[in-house]
């Protein structure tokens, strides 16, 4: 096996032997996905069923709660402990080190999907749709983006004892205002200008697309590249501001 | 021959305050070289320098003939590094964690030799969050050993272990330089200095005081103690029969002279003289514990070992305290 599998490996070994963070960034998602399928079992939202919408919905808090809050908290506390530390003096490369857990996420976050995706086909009445490979691009660019935003903001955090506390308040709130739980359309005027500043709505509203039209609309592509510009951002304030060494 | 590393005036700063102003100092391959001083004297920041962590502000800084600032991964590959404090994946059991980091390095030493050699292979296969701190500290000192290096630093590597670890520490730090490796440590403990290093420098505010073999520091210092009961109301007299001045510590009396034959001469002679008994009588050259304290400047007014003990000048009193006199 090659360095890179061999440090992939060791990647998901880590994940699933650390129950706290997998119930975290992996079953909670899923978690949410159940409730609103018992909650809202027989609602209809603009004549559609619910279930239309908090599926995909749920398909971005996964890539949210696993990309972004799981590279965070991740690196954070690796950070604080003195790991990265020790890693960069060794000859690994550093941007191999990141690549393995990056792909490592990545690989989590692909099963996770799956599960959505078959939870709502067997359980929801929610078909995947034809264009079923709009959706893994889709899930894949977020991904992307959010991997980026999750290790920037590693910069943020100052501690590990905060991580999660602050990791939850950035993302928390956005993953509310951004529709992951209703469409995006109904919310009042002020939340909405903030969601659509905001990365994740644009996501969700591609990804409801697909579910209910068959396929992303040509006036929500724009909005794509809002997804990509708060990505791009992300990764340059990574590449710039990454620390290796203990801050607190 | 090439020195393994090479310190010429090398300054860092941090906020204002130098933290290292001006040091220098060549370590031969296969060398065990101790950097001893106080915390905050600078230790850390030396070592961290010729680490590649930090960037110095001004000198000349080689390992291995290279800048270790931005050094690449070939340069990495030949240097083992064990911090004063650094973590290790807590799911993760020593076997694995020492496996994942062998793999890393070019010509890695096999594992379970690893293992041994630190003494870990009991616990070789319990995760490390449930490992004790001494253990952990092996698998520290074991991650900085798996990749074979030519130069090893070690920054405090024994700090928190018990006797019986750190002598088998000890035994393997002695190994490796027989093998070959070059050992740069930072220790606090002066008896680990003298167990392990051919030459040792003492760092004091950022500045070396002295550099030497432990026991050409000692002979440079040039002193003896003379020790002794005495009751106080004879201090001044003793003071003036001896020409030194008298410390006191209770019943007591301690005097630092240059010349112990002539001093203890004068000493038993006014003493037959007076039908006076003196208790205990011992003449003691300095240990290297009291040529530090003096150097680092924590022995000013007091003798060394009660100074120590006193001020917690030190962080580990009691080390010093029980090797203090020889």
């Amino acid at each position: 096996m090659s360095r890179f599998g061999r440090q992939l490996r060791a990647e998901q070994l880590l994940y699933w032997r650390n129950r706290g963070a997998a119930f975290f960034t992996f079953l909670l998602p899923l978690l949410l996905l159940g409730l609103l399928g018992v909650i809202g079992r027989d609602q209809t939202v603009n004549g559609r069923p619910y279930a239309d919408y908090f599926v995909p919905g749920m398909l971005g808090v996964a890539v949210v709660m696993t990309t972004f809050a799981g590279l965070a908290i991740t690196l954070t506390i690796r950070r604080e402990r003195g790991i990265l530390k020790r890693v960069r003096g060794t000859p690994l490369p550093p941007a191999e080190y990141l690549a393995a857990l990056v792909v490592s996420t990545a690989l989590v976050l692909a099963l996770e999907a799956v599960v959505v995706l078959a939870v709502g086909r067997l359980f929801l009445g929610v078909d995947v749709p034809g264009a079923w490979w709009q959706i893994v691009l889709l899930v894949v660019l977020g991904a992307c983006c959010f991997a980026g935003l999750g290790i920037a903001v590693t910069r943020l955090v100052p501690s590990a004892e905060g991580s999660s506390a602050v990791v939850n308040a950035i993302y928390l709130p956005v993953l509310i205002v951004s529709g992951s739980f209703y469409p995006v359309e109904d919310l009042p005027t002020a939340l909405r200008v903030a969601a659509e500043a905001l990365p994740l709505s644009h996501l969700l509203t591609a990804l409801q697309d697909v579910f209910i039209d068959g396929g992303v609309e040509r006036s929500h592509l724009a909005g794509l590249g809002v997804l990509v510009l708060w990505g791009l951002a992300g990764a340059a304030l990574a590449a710039r501001s990454f620390r290796w060494e203990p801050q607190a | 021959m090439t020195p393994a590393i090479e310190i010429a005036g090398l300054r860092k700063g941090y906020a204002g305050r130098e933290a290292l102003r001006g040091i220098s100092l060549d370590v031969a391959p296969g060398e065990i070289f101790a950097l001893l001083g106080p915390n905050g004297a600078g230790k850390t920041t030396t070592v961290e320098i010729l680490e590649g962590y930090r960037r110095a502000d001004a000198g000349h800084v080689r390992v291995l003939g290279r800048d270790p600032a931005g050094a690449g991964p070939a340069h990495r590959a030949r240097v083992g590094i064990v911090l004063q404090s650094s973590g290790v994946y807590p799911h993760m059991s020593p076997r694995e964690v020492l496996t994942l980091f062998a793999g890393y390095y070019p010509r890695p030493r096999p594992v379970g030799e690893v293992l041994a050699a630190v003494g870990l292979e009991p616990s070789a296969d319990t995760q490390v969050r449930l490992l004790s701190g001494g253990q952990r500290r092996r698998l520290d000192v074991a991650l900085g050993l798996v990749g074979d290096p030519e130069v090893i630093f070690l920054d405090e590597p024994t700090t928190g272990f018990d006797p019986e670890a750190r002598r088998a520490c000890w035994d393997v730090v002695a190994g490796l330089a027989a093998a070959g490796t070059t050992v740069f440590l930072t220790t606090h403990y002066m008896d680990e200095a003298r167990a392990l290093a051919g030459r040792v420098a003492v760092l004091r505010d950022g500045e070396i005081v002295a550099m030497g073999r432990p026991h050409e520091l000692v002979a440079e210092a040039g002193t003896a103690e003379i020790h002794l009961d005495l009751d106080p109301a004879l201090d001044a007299t003793l003071a003036e029969v001896a020409g030194a001045p008298v410390r006191r510590h209770g019943r007591r009396v301690s005097l630092a002279t240059a010349t112990p034959t002539a001093t203890l001469h004068a000493l038993t002679g006014w003493a037959l003289e007076r039908g006076v008994e003196l208790g205990r009588l011992e003449v003691l050259r300095p240990s290297l514990e009291d040529v530090y304290l003096t150097l680092t400047g924590a022995d000013e007014g007091g003798s060394a070992t009660a100074t120590a003990a006193g001020r917690g000048v030190e962080t580990h009193p009691r080390e010093i305290q029980g090797a203090g006199v020889e």
